[in-house]
């Protein structure tokens, strides 16, 4: 365990990832697409490997060995994923990402809003939390309102402080930008929007990954991850809500194992958090996301989060320096995702161009349209950190951004 | 192959065909979201209801900029019925170079964008 912060070892964690092995158009793959999904250790494809061949079975059902073998680290996957935000155990829900998680909440929430209420995201979310809230506000008359940014691709505060009010109901804030890389002051929106009344739900997709989190330090009331950006599989995420609220909350989906009792009139739900969890789950899934956050703990939280900010900071400089490059996003003080702009070149061009040399970043609108045309951009380039990047990675990367001229330019 | 051959950027750089007309026959203007690529066609239309003149603008990448030049090329002269039958096909056997399924939008939107086009026109006479 690390305790402290110390330099993360790039080049022996890079051993326990097979694909980083592998070449892209004859040149070794340098992976900078981190926020769409991380790559997987070994330690990952080993335990869902290790279930599958050796004690795959239904969970929570059979009385048999199997079966209990595979209950016992599906929930015991579930205890790593709470321990890991500081959550109880109950109030760590299994979903199938982030956006079914952040559904789940506005689905169930969501629902009892009415007309004149007042929900508010920022101008930066994924299309995955505000999209649901948006449809919601539709249909119950409520208003959705969107916290601006300012010139520097920050939250402004101020106007936060000005859409909050006593109509206020629910706050949904990103944590960290998958555009800007922008770290919002979570902290201080949950005491804000606790001030009115109101609830606060933080989209962690971004955050999770890549930085320590404690939902009680936060303060916030719901909270949702992706496994797959973190290490872990697809087709699994957590949702966190603060337990009275889950207490009281209608499930989202009905069917087997979220049950305790029913009869030809009427269910009685079954308890926190499977109460939520209708259906078989994604065991395999489950599993293999223990695996990412003990692999995760095992570097340590607070060493993730400095080596990509060595990363993203030398990244900037060497971006910052070009004078045909627009970067978007805060200078200081943000997270390892970089979107960027060759003047007069479609990010579409720049990504393509640089995956004949091996290096994949994301080009396009990152799910994130209202952002884009805030930023009068129709998309942009976005490289992406993670723990296995290095710096020469980032040379090769601007390198390459010299080919993308040459070819397109001329220049 | 790589998509970036010299005739694509030839096209790129050096788009034919760019500009508008005033009054044109045929106008239609079409982006692709995802992308933020975006085209808008002009032609004007002879007695025997081909194309005799044809003018494009765009914005975007690579692709979808060098489709439509050699889109424009490849119309001039021809019938209006013809253009209409033209297949996604036959466009990306226009364009040379192998495009994938995540560019496909790119490379045909000038295409569907003139026979968006043609189909408001002939609407339009009836
Ligand atoms: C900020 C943010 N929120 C939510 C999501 C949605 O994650 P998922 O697609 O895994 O549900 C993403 C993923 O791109 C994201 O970057």
């Amino acid at each position: 365990m690390a305790s402290g912060t110390m330099q993360l070892n790039a080049s022996s964690i890079r051993e326990d990832f097979p694909i980083l092995g592998r070449k892209v158009n004859g040149k070794p793959l340098i992976y900078l697409d981190n926020a769409a999904t991380s790559q997987k250790p070994r330690q990952v494809i080993d335990s869902i490997r290790d279930y599958y061949g050796n004690y795959n079975a239904n969970v929570h059902r059979g009385i048999h060995r199997l079966s209990e073998e595979a209950s016992e680290a599906y929930e015991s996957s579930r205890e790593k994923a709470a321990r890991f935000i500081n959550a109880g155990f109950e109030e760590t829900i299994f979903t199938k990402n982030a956006t079914e998680s952040l559904n789940l909440v506005a689905y169930s929430i969501g629902m009892q809003l009415g007309k004149g209420d007042e929900v508010v995201v920022s101008e930066m979310e994924h299309h995955s939390n505000f999209v649901p809230w948006q449809q919601i506000c539709l249909k119950k008359g409520a208003r959705l309102r969107f916290v601006k940014i300012d010139k520097e691709g920050r939250l402004d505060m101020d106007d936060l402080a000005g859409c909050l009010n006593r109509k206020t109901r629910i706050v949904s804030i990103t944590h960290v930008s998958n555009v800007l890389g922008t770290i919002n002051p979570v902290r201080e929106i949950a005491k804000l929007a606790h001030d009115c009344g109101a609830l606060f739900i933080v989209d962690a997709a971004q955050s999770a990954p890549h930085m320590p989190l404690d939902v009680r330090s936060i303060g916030c009331d719901f909270l949702a991850f992706s496994s797959h950006k973190m290490l872990g599989p697809t087709g699994i995420g957590v949702l966190y809500g603060k337990k009275e609220l889950l207490d009281s909350m209608q499930p989202f989906i009905y069917g087997g194992d979220m049950i305790r009792e029913v009869t030809f009139e009427s269910t009685r739900f079954n308890e926190l958090p499977w109460k939520f969890e209708a259906g078989t789950p994604n065991i395999a899934g489950g599993i293999g996301l223990g695996a990412a956050i003990g692999y995760l703990e095992k570097i340590g939280m607070e060493n993730v989060f400095e080596h990509e900010k060595m990363l993203s900071e030398y990244a900037l400089g060497r971006l910052l320096s070009e004078e045909d490059i627009k970067v978007y996003g805060p200078k200081k003080g943000r997270a390892g995702v970089i979107s960027f702009n060759l003047k007069g070149i479609h990010a579409h061009d720049v990504a393509a161009i640089l995956d004949q040399e091996g290096i994949a970043i994301r080009g396009g609108h990152h799910c994130a349209m209202p952002l884009m045309s805030r930023l009068e951009a129709s998309g942009t380039a976005r490289a992406s950190f993670y723990i296995y990047n290095t710096k020469q990675e980032i040379d090769a990367m601007a390198s390459a951004l010299e080919k993308v001229r040459g070819v397109l330019t001329g220049r | 192959m790589n998509i970036y051959q010299e005739h694509i950027l030839d096209h790129y750089s050096n788009p034919r065909n760019k500009g508008q007309i005033d009054n044109p026959d045929i106008y239609y203007k079409d982006t692709n979201p995802l992308c933020g690529d975006e085209v808008a066609v002009y032609a004007r239309l002879d007695r025997s209801k081909s194309i005799s003149e044809i003018r494009f603008m765009a914005r975007g990448c690579a692709i979808s900029q060098a489709s439509a030049s050699m889109l424009t090329e490849h119309v001039k002269g021809k019938s209006l019925d013809e253009v209409y039958g033209i297949s996604s096909e036959d466009m990306l056997r226009l364009l040379m170079v192998p495009i994938s399924h995540v560019r496909m939008k790119c490379a045909l939107l000038a295409l569907k964008t003139l026979q968006a086009g043609i189909l408001v026109h002939m609407k339009g006479k009836k």
